[in-house]
């Protein structure tokens, strides 16, 4: 690859700087400040969730333990499961949507970039409200999945269940927006030649997860919707004794759960799509079959919601259905999983840390793969339901595969975000450790699961046999804890004194790394045009291209103002929420009235009203 | 090079579809909203039936007179395409008129739907009566509140258009509450249909 005959990578503009300070990000409807923001964020709430599972380690090292009360221990692992995927997964998985989508399809920003604030702001306020349980001493304690009817207020009269419903609601009105932004960003915002199937896969596993998003998320809205009704008026939803079903709740979350489980892993598949071939050099194996596999995942994902399910006696004719759909899912991941290993095959690979984490992906979730495809047998499953089996086989697909293809996607886009690279050396350290933590924490719950450990549960017999395997999970689950460290440590040093990481460090070939880094806040100074999948490596392409990512432009792109309205919608909204708290039908339309004033200001601002300075 | 060049200059309007943004964003909502009155729907299927005690749906249906509530929701639709030809046309009467129609005609559905609501609770079917009266006042309820978000709407175009700040110009503004509108009419016919005239 013959480095840049193209002109140097532009500096500082000297027209106008993008505003600093607190108030600047506040305010900001920049794509990239906002991606920056949901990383941080979710960072925060990994170390909070990550904090939760210690004390639950804590707790198992051995049989009988009296370290926390059997209460406390079930407000743990609630809060750190919904933690973990609501706090954690998902809005990692945004924030690298909202940086690095735009850039990979040549666009200047989000289709509606106060929205994507909002987003921001709904979650960042959701979580908030969601965590401040813990200080009023009621953390939600019903699980992640909050079956009825433990959750009426016959068995959980507290504040707890209250917090969760409702912030829960809360965090799925920033995901659906989201989601019909990203769907318009990419149906809409792709540079000239950039047609569906030029895009990165990062990109197009975007997309896709988009679509579940809008569509799962209304499903889970409207069960917490009648789980809040039951609670709050008392209403019968899931009240059985007035002919309510409670099955009916296990549907309502499972048609949206399962779903979910594709929105959190998809990006990772798609992250590691794209590291894979920069690293092999090799275009990605199969492109058009992994994108339709991507695709066909989230349609099967809709069809196989019971297989959580096998325990509430749906029946032989419903379980075989759900049986054979949920073995079928298997093959598209299947596709994957070998196309990812033809591109490396016969590549010229480097080992970069980015690379490591991609490759341990692969390994890693294949082995969660093939244990969920055990208990994809509906007898199989009955022995494992909600045994420590069954945690071990979704952390392997959660930790194995959608933390690894974050940590992927942070080492190899921190140069991008930030314009430095991180150490390959600590990242190296921190590689190693991940995975004999990871290992040594979940692999031998296979083996306590198997002995017959049940989940949820404050603790467990000396007779069980499953001491050791506990304690080796409670070592691991630390050194996994401090690996973690390692990264918050590179990333630190990286950004006071990491290498400079030039515009393409990588040598990779999509359109992001055609721009400086960091970006200009208006990412392209013209829009470049795109001709074929891997444009940066085509020599006159990559020419034409850089040409004018690179250039200073005669005049900058008129970007959209910054707007205070949507942290004002984002506050009305939480609070709309957080009054229904009150049991009085009229407190939440005072959040209202807020949230309306916010709207009709955001409605009448112009976002490109020229400002008096200038 | 010139092409980009060319798009660069205009690039509030470029898409790369040609398709208006704002208008794909409002129909991934509306796929969003057909799960949301989906789900609701489903709800009020399966429990059907399933209420222990009185009144029934029998009981206290008056399939007239929602039938006519009904017809005044549908020619508030036909309203609406009207309003929106007004804008289009820079007709500010024609404009000014039919979103009146729309405003006084989703007010009197509401109307209607107030009454209704009133006349069950007397008949019994409360809220917290049966699994029947829980389906059924969420699912209309839900509605009920899109369609008073829909008048707020209106209202608030209406008074645009008498400023004279509704110019052809911004017939996508109406365009767009117009989707909004006819979508909320659609998920009305849905539940008459499966909610009053299945037995």
């Amino acid at each position: 690859m013959s480095v840049t005959t193209a002109p140097t990578p532009a500096t500082s503009p000297e027209t106008h700087h993008e505003a600093t300070g607190l108030w600047s990000w506040i305010t900001t409807v920049d794509h990239k400040r906002i991606g920056i923001m949901y990383f941080v964020t979710s960072l925060f709430f990994l170390g909070v969730g990550g904090i939760e599972a210690l004390i639950i380690r804590l707790q198992l090292f051995s049989p009988e333990n009296q370290l926390i009360s059997a209460q406390l221990y079930n407000q743990l692992f609630t809060m750190h499961g919904t933690t973990m995927i609501f706090l954690v997964a998902m809005p990692q998985a945004v924030a690298f949507f909202n940086y690095i989508v735009p850039l990979q399809i040549g666009a200047r920003d989000v289709a509606f970039p106060r929205l994507n604030a909002l987003s921001y702001w709904i979650y960042l306020f959701g979580a908030i409200y969601l965590n401040v349980s813990w200080f009023v001493g009621a953390a939600p304690n019903t699980s992640w999945v909050g079956y009825a009817n433990l959750t009426s207020t016959q068995f959980s009269p507290g504040l707890n269940v209250d917090f969760w419903v409702l912030g829960l609601s809360i965090l799925g009105v920033s995901s659906i927006m989201g989601g019909v932004n990203f769907i318009t960003t990419i149906i809409n915002l792709r540079a000239p030649g950039m047609k569906l199937m030029r895009m990165p896969l990062f990109t197009w596993m975007t997309f896709v997860t988009s679509f579940l998003l809008v569509t799962a998320l209304p499903v889970i809205a409207v069960a917490l919707i009648l789980l809040a009704f039951d609670r709050f008026f008392a209403t019968n939803f899931f009240v059985a004794s007035a002919g309510g079903d409670p099955v009916l709740w296990q549907h309502l979350f499972w048609i949206f759960g399962h779903p979910e489980v594709y929105i959190l892993v998809l990006p990772a598949f798609g992250v590691i799509s794209d590291v894979i071939p920069a690293f092999s050099r090799k275009p990605l194996f199969g492109y058009p079959v992994v994108v339709y596999a991507g695709v066909l995942i989230g349609f099967i994902g809709w069809g196989v919601w019971s297989h959580h399910m096998f325990t509430s006696g749906l029946g032989p004719i419903a379980d075989s259905f759900f049986v054979a759909s949920t073995m079928i899912i298997a093959i598209p991941t299947g596709v994957k999983i070998f196309n990812w290993m033809a591109t490396m095959w016969g590549g010229a690979l480097r080992f970069t840390t980015a690379m490591m984490f991609a490759v341990g992906l692969v390994a890693l979730f294949t082995v969660g793969g093939l244990s969920g495809i055990m208990h994809s047998s509906a007898p199989v499953d009955l022995q494992q339901h909600d045994s420590y089996f069954v945690v071990a086989h979704f952390h392997y697909v959660i930790v194995g595969g959608i933390l690894l293809g974050m940590f992927s996607g942070v080492y190899y886009w921190f140069p991008k975000v930030t314009g430095r690279l991180l150490s390959e050396k600590l990242g190296k350290l921190h590689f190693w450790t991940t995975i004999i933590g990871f290992n040594l924490t979940f692999f031998p719950m296979h083996f306590s699961g198997m002995y017959g450990m049940p989940r949820r549960t404050w603790t467990y017999q000396a007779e069980l046999n499953v001491e050791i395997y506990n304690q080796l999970s409670t070592v691991g689950a630390f050194f996994l804890g401090a690996s973690t460290l390692l990264l918050l440590w590179n990333i630190w040093k990286s950004l006071k004194s990491g290498e400079k990481a030039g515009h393409n460090p990588w040598g990779a070939p999509t359109l992001e790394w055609s721009i400086p880094s960091p970006p200009h806040h208006y990412n392209f100074p013209e829009l470049p045009e795109v001709r074929s999948r891997e444009p940066l490596w085509h020599d006159d392409e990559k020419a034409a291209i850089e040409a004018v990512t690179l250039k200073e432009p005669v005049t900058e792109p008129e970007m959209p103002n910054p707007s205070f309205w949507p942290i004002i919608v984002a506050l009305g909204t939480t609070v709309t929420w957080a009054l229904v708290m009150t049991g009085k039908w009229w407190a939440p339309l005072l959040g209202l009235a807020f949230t309306a004033v916010g709207i009709y200001g955001w409605a009448f601002e112009d976002p490109f009203k020229k400002k008096a300075a200038h | 090079m010139a092409e980009a060049a060319a798009v660069a200059h205009d690039d509030h309007h470029y898409t790369s579809t040609g398709l208006n943004s704002w208008k794909v964003g409002f129909w991934t909502f509306i796929g969003s909203e057909c799960l949301f009155f989906g789900t609701l729907l489903s709800t009020y299927m399966v429990y059907k039936g399933a209420a222990l005690q009185g009144p029934y749906p029998g009981d206290v249906f008056d399939i007239p007179l929602t039938t006519v509530s009904t017809f005044v929701l549908l020619m508030s639709s036909l309203a609406m395409v009207l309003a929106l030809d007004g804008v289009q046309r820079a007709n500010k009467k024609l404009t000014l008129f039919w979103l009146g129609v729309v405003i006084v005609f989703g007010a009197i559905f509401l109307g209607f739907q107030y009454y209704e609501f009133n006349h069950f609770v007397h008949e019994g079917l409360t809220l917290q009566q049966s699994v029947f009266g829980s389906t059924f006042f969420v699912l209309t309820g839900f509605h009920g509140a899109h369609v008073t978000v829909g008048v707020i709407w209106m209202i608030s175009l209406f008074v645009m258009a008498l400023r004279g700040k509704l110019p052809p110009e911004k017939a996508l503004n109406v365009e767009i509450a117009g989707l909004y509108w006819h979508f909320v009419d659609i998920v009305w016919i849905v539940i008459f249909v499966l909610v009053y005239l299945i037995p």
